[in-house]
């Protein structure tokens, strides 16, 4: 039977790898995969706590999986809005290459 | 048994979250993001947590992936090519994800009360969608209308940002 600590590990390993493609990739949609698979990794830990954590009637606690919910529709919403500025971007500067938006750099 | 579909679906997802970061062209990116995704329902199942696997699987297997393959048509992005590969992006970025690892592992193997087994729930056969909409809309009411106000504020948003001139 798979633990807690099993869980555990694998959801930060989702997001150590989700981190790692925001900060070694340079496409603005590639990053913006990353920054997914970060929501997904916190996601998965937090249905394990409620699965593993069962109330006193011996039932999961909800209360977890109630947060995964809104954490998924602020994340559509939240792909919606970066995608529409990512396209704005593209149609200013026809690149989705992070180091040709040297614009602010100082 | 649990054990192994939990660590075949763990594993299936972990590499296809490797190709999201390792492969060059976009539109496969897009495409191991679902696996992705779908791996990691299977893995809510293992929880069973079925109302989130199927909603993890239409909303972003399904809703989400359709917006970055439509943004990535739509942008016309080809394979990368030029690879001018920095060493310090890499040992930076190297640096701070080995390091929050080892701090994970370290954390995770010093607390021995995360070392336990899956508890048996009281009603196995009890409906999940139900007990998580009484939650939701018992507990949760008003982050529930809230979550409703910013997804209109968040849709009236992009259609002013996909305007061609903002005035």
């Amino acid at each position: 039977m798979p633990t807690l600590a099993h869980y555990l590990i694998v959801s930060g390993l989702l997001f150590a790898i989700g981190l790692g493609g925001v900060l070694l990739r340079r496409n603005i949609l590639i990053i913006f995969m990353g920054l997914e698979l970060m929501l997904n990794a916190a996601n998965l830990s937090l249905v394990a706590f409620s699965r593993f954590n069962l109330l006193a009637d011996g039932m999961p606690n909800y209360n977890g999986q109630v947060l995964v919910f809104f954490i998924i529709t602020v994340a559509a919403a939240e792909v919606a809005v970066g995608l529409a500025i990512i396209v704005a971007l593209f149609r200013a500067k026809q690149t989705t290459h992070v180091e040709d938006l040297n614009t602010l750099k100082f | 048994m649990q054990l192994a579909l939990f660590s075949i679906f763990s594993l299936l997802m972990l590499a296809f979250a490797l190709g999201v970061i390792l492969l060059r062209n976009p539109v496969s990116c897009a495409m191991s993001l679902v696996m992705s995704f779908v791996a990691l329902a299977a893995v809510f199942v293992t929880l069973d947590a079925y109302f989130i696997a199927v909603v993890q699987v239409l909303v972003y297997a399904g809703a989400v992936m359709v917006l970055f393959l439509f943004i990535i048509m739509l942008l016309d992005l080809r394979e990368e090519k030029r690879r001018r590969v920095r060493l310090s992006a890499w040992v930076g970025g190297g640096l701070v994800v080995g390091g929050f690892l080892s701090a994970l592992t370290q954390v995770i193997t010093a607390l021995p009360a995360l070392d336990v087994v899956k508890p048996v729930v009281s009603h196995p056969m009890a409906n999940d969608v139900a007990l998580v909409g009484f939650a939701l809309f018992r507990n949760f009411n008003l982050p529930f209308q809230i979550i409703g106000v910013l997804l209109l504020v968040s849709t009236v948003g992009v259609v002013l940002l996909s305007k061609k001139e903002l005035k």
